[in-house]
């Protein structure tokens, strides 16, 4: 039993363990077995926990039990309890995918390092979500942002560096925001602890270091969500990163950033304040808009697969943010659904382009960017792998039988029940554009003839096409099976709405 | 009997599964199509009778939102559409043998894989119990027939796959879904019930609205001005404009129209909002009509055709009296059953003397007699010429529209009959009473390869038998405004 009490605890712990022993033994073999397993376990931490969390409420963990709100304080609700299953659930698919996927991307004698940052990335991304202080918060951030940094710089084309470096750029700017917010918190409440936050800020929100607090974090926190306009270092970020990290950065980093921002305003703010006194809902619902629609537009005109599917997730955001902004039991269930949907998806759309990328790799050379022109023709020789990525396409639109349907109807019908039609037709005609990026892949992958000179490749390697086929199913799953995400999502959400504050 | 329609659902999936197992083996493959298609239409009409007799078998599979599931239940005029796509399955399923082998076409068992899945696509449109239900599987049709509209993979077929598919998908996302979202916001509920589920404190502006999405939104129906996919989808292989066009698809959509003015309008709160739609639907018959008449490619004047037949009963549907209501719902069939004929000539015409052009089919009935007598049955029935289905269907729609006193509507129905009969019978005299030309390109020819005559004189003989014996046809066409209870 004593086990059982700390696994919120071991949630984060096992991960952060397993980095500095994947650094000890510098082998690749042990690294990735240790790592995994920790990620492993961690999922089915994450299970458990939702499980308890499910059965019984919150939980509270005193870390080191010191009590809140002096000590550290982990605590679960319907909402972290969710984003931990989807977490520590992506990196237990996208870990053993790595291991086939790095061999070509990743000199062999960094592998060792790969593997300890990605259990760094866990960790810090776990951290953010479980922890129930602020400053822990910030710390947890920065671990994972330091780590995310490295990992992009490890993708072979040197592009990657610049991308690593723009999104360090970035990424220094939102963490220094969110510590000067944190920082006047603490500096009006007397506390770190959230929960403790509550009434005090309640008191003081008003004043100007309250909304000061609130504005630096948003923006801060905006910053790594990548909301419209402060998107920039994202495409190139998930361009230039190895297969495997964009495909769990795609899955979890800016889902993990989305989840801050919603604890910060649903429950430290409180909605009421936020989305009731201060013109913040408009001023976010117009950039959701301008995310909807023109980063949606922008992707279709890529000419790389990865950057399409890049700008497709700042798309996607802005439906999260949108739903969000409406303030609403269906709009904020839509949004903690579309997280976990739209993770899925797009990670499993990254771990198939991976695949094929790896297949037109050669040893020598850095892996060849998936431009249209390369990927012509690929349904002959990859059949699972384009039907794959046509599936996660027509979650993408939101096609019924699919996850992103789910998360689609909630906010349609979240956006009817403000009254705002045209809100509704916002909505549906950027999934219109979605049909238009899908199909421009459809068309290369299929109607067109491959380009002289590719030899007629193979399908993608198995190690590479399962688990982005896991991925799939899931999507097709919670397109159907809906008890899972959207039964959580809903609770979540009604717990966060109006919860009073 | 719940067994019953899950087999029904479920076989064409297993067929499809066979299907693409036994690829390899192309008799094998084909004979898994024909055994499913005839064990999917034996589940089905086994269904007939305790929908005839009044009770509505259901199946709930899941809630997909809380309070919304996938559900599925047999009325009368799902049996009829059900009945209509399973049938002429099995038609089609020989016909295509003959079509495809004939022309030598690639990926043979891509399509017809594909065509089983669209069949338990139609089936789930048909049995559906809920418009989300409806929704599920209007939209997969769309996908699974994507494949098969773009068979050719060439560029000409990638331009129509991208019409055809921007207009069922963007009418369907843009107006269908909202209309249905709505629909569950302020009803609570998306079932199917005789007289309507909606409450009766919508405005009329807001109910004129709703109905404008529903009736736009539902791309498969091909008013106008959202027609334009189905002389787009002309580009691919006959059998499948048969699927598109009397099968599965324009009929997945007249059905769901019909279906939703009947059980989530009802007629009681449409009365006197029908106007304009009403408008849009004549106007949508005269001019496909003299579109048809104009063009001179056998194809696409029997788009053009079926545009203007699908008015046919969405306008019958609006009506709005009981009679129409049944010729509507006859409608389904008999159009089904002449239109796929007309096609199945096109492709043996095709196949056998390749030629698309109806200028070139002079003197054509001399040496495909079977095939040009089809094909004048089949005219004989869309023109409404006793003693083939089209004229009962015909007959309902008309006295329906009279007793309504909607002299305009009738007048609209008896001048779009001389339009048929102005676009169909000239093809007819081509190719019996012109002499053939000869000339070098297109050598001697005969009939066309025999599973392809086979199945066009049964859909030809289909029409006559239909009208002939019309009993159970009717009786549940009646069923629908009689009413078979919720």
């Amino acid at each position: 039993m004593a086990l059982a009490q700390h696994l919120p605890a071991l949630q984060v712990i096992l991960p952060l363990i397993s980095a500095p022993l994947a650094i000890l033994f510098r082998r690749a073999g042990p690294a990735f077995l240790i790592v995994t397993a920790a990620a492993w376990l961690s999922f089915a931490i994450a299970i458990a926990l939702f499980l308890q969390v499910d059965a019984s409420g919150l939980i509270s963990y005193p870390m080191g039990n010191w009590q809140p709100p002096w000590g550290i304080e982990y605590r679960l609700d319907r909402l972290n309890s969710f984003m931990l299953v989807l977490v520590s659930g992506m990196a237990a698919i996208v870990l053993p995918y790595a291991r086939g996927s790095i061999e070509r991307e990743i000199p062999h004698e960094s592998h060792y390092m790969f593997y300890a940052m990605l259990g760094l990335c866990l960790t810090g991304l776990l951290g953010i979500v479980i922890t129930g202080d602020a400053f822990n918060l910030f710390v947890f951030l920065e671990v994972s942002s330091l780590s995310t940094y490295v990992l992009i710089a490890m993708g072979r084309d040197r592009r990657a560096l610049t991308a690593a470096y723009q999104y360090l750029i970035m990424g220094s700017i939102g963490a220094t925001f969110i510590v000067i917010g944190i920082g006047f918190l603490y500096l009006m409440t007397g506390t770190l602890n959230l929960a403790d936050m509550v009434p005090r800020v309640a008191v003081i929100e008003s004043s100007r270091p309250g909304l000061a607090a609130l504005a630096f974090i948003s923006v801060g926190v905006s910053l790594k969500v990548a909301l419209f306009p402060l998107h920039q270092w994202l495409p190139n970020a998930y361009t230039y990163a190895p297969s495997s990290v964009s495909a769990f950065l795609a899955a979890t980093a800016t889902k993990v950033a989305l989840y801050a921002l919603i604890r910060f305003y649903f429950t430290v703010f409180g909605d009421n304040f936020v989305f009731g006194k201060l013109p913040l809902p408009e001023f976010m619902l117009i950039l959701s808009l301008f995310a909807m629609l023109f980063a949606n537009a922008i992707a279709i005109f890529q000419d790389n697969l990865k950057r399409l599917f890049a700008y497709s997730s700042v798309g996607q955001i802005g439906y999260i943010t949108l739903g969000l902004s409406f303030d609403s039991v269906h709009g904020v269930g839509a949004s903690i659904m579309h997280l976990f949907n739209h993770g899925v998806a797009k990670g499993a759309i990254f771990l198939l382009i991976g695949g094929a990328v790896a297949r037109m790799t050669t040893r020598q050379a850095a892996p060849p960017a998936p431009t249209f022109e390369r990927i012509a023709g690929l349904s002959k020789a990859m059949p699972l792998t384009c039907f794959g990525v046509v599936l996660g396409g027509l979650s993408l639109i939101g096609v019924p039988g699919t996850a992103g349907f789910v998360s689609k109807w909630y906010l349609v019908l979240a956006a009817m029940e403000k009254g705002q039609w045209w809100l509704v037709g916002a909505i549906l005609v950027s999934s219109l554009l979605a049909v238009a990026y899908v199909w421009r892949f459809v068309e290369a992958a299929y109607f067109r003839a491959p380009p002289a000179g590719r030899e007629t490749g193979k399908e993608a390697p198995f190690a590479l096409l399962i688990p982005g086929w896991l991925l799939i199913l899931a999507t097709l799953w919670f397109g159907l099976d809906t008890s899972f995400t959207a039964g959580a999502a809903l609770d979540a959400a009604q717990q966060l709405v109006h919860s009073g504050n | 009997m719940d067994s019953l329609i899950l087999a029904s659902l479920v076989l064409p999936v297993f067929g499809a599964a066979g299907i693409l197992l036994a690829g390899r083996w192309p008799n094998l493959r084909e004979s898994v199509t024909i055994v499913t298609a005839v064990a999917t239409f034996a589940c089905v009409v086994q269904l007939v009778e305790p929908v005839l007799a009044g009770s509505q078998p259901g199946v709930r599979l899941f809630e997909l939102f809380s309070g919304l599931p996938v559900a599925f239940r047999v009325e009368p005029l799902g049996m009829i559409f059900a009945l209509v796509a399973s049938g002429l399955w099995i038609v089609s399923s020989i016909y295509s043998i003959g079509y495809m082998r004939g022309n030598g076409e690639h990926d043979q068992t891509r399509f017809y894989v594909c065509f089983a899945l669209s069949i338990a696509a139609a089936l789930g449109i048909a049995f559906s119990a809920n418009l989300l239900t409806l929704f599920l599987f209007y939209e997969i049709l769309t996908l699974i027939t994507y494949p098969l509209v773009t068979h050719s993979r060439t560029e000409k077929a990638k331009r129509g796959g991208r019409v055809y598919l921007a207009i069922l998908m963007g009418t369907s996302m843009l107006f269908l879904l909202p209309a249905i979202i709505y629909t569950w916001h302020v009803a609570g509920t998306t079932d199917f019930r005789v007289g309507g589920i909606l409450p009766a404190t919508l405005t009329p502006g807001a109910l004129t609205a709703l109905l404008a999405l529903y009736m736009f939104g539902i791309g498969k129906a091909a008013l106008m001005p959202f027609h334009r996919w189905l002389p787009a989808a002309m580009v691919a292989p006959t059998p499948v404009s048969a699927l598109l066009h009397a099968v599965a698809v324009v009929k997945a959509g007249v059905f769901s129209v019909v279906k939703v003015v009947a059980y989530v309008f009802g007629a009681g709160v449409l009365a006197g909002q029908t106007g304009w739609l009403i408008a849009v639907a004549a106007f949508t018959i005269l001019a496909a009509s003299i579109v048809a008449l104009r063009a001179d490619n056998f194809k696409r004047r029997l788009a053009y055709s079926t545009v203007s037949q699908l008015s046919y009963i969405v306008l019958a549907a609006v009506v709005l009296t009981p009679l129409s209501t049944v010729g509507a719902a006859l409608h389904i069939v008999s159009h089904a059953l002449g239109k796929i004929t007309l096609f199945f000539t096109a492709g043996a015409i095709y196949t056998a003397a390749h030629q698309t052009e109806i200028s070139q089919f002079d003197g054509i009935g001399r040496r495909m007699p079977w095939t040009m007598t089809a094909f004048t049955i089949g005219s004989l029935s869309i023109i409404g010429i006793p003693p083939f289905v089209g004229f009962v269907s015909k007959w309902y729609i008309l006295s329906g529209a009279l007793s309504a006193g909607m002299l305009q509507v009738a007048a609209v129905f008896l001048l779009s009959t001389l339009l048929n009969a102005a676009y169909l019978l000239p093809i007819v005299h081509r190719a019996f009473f012109r002499e053939p030309v000869h000339d070098d390109h297109h050598g001697e020819h005969g009939e066309a390869p025999p599973f392809m005559v086979i199945a066009v004189c049964l859909t030809a003989a289909g029409t006559l038998a239909v009208a002939l014996f019309p009993d159970v046809l009717v009786g549940l066409a009646q069923r629908i405004v009689s009413g078979g209870g919720v």
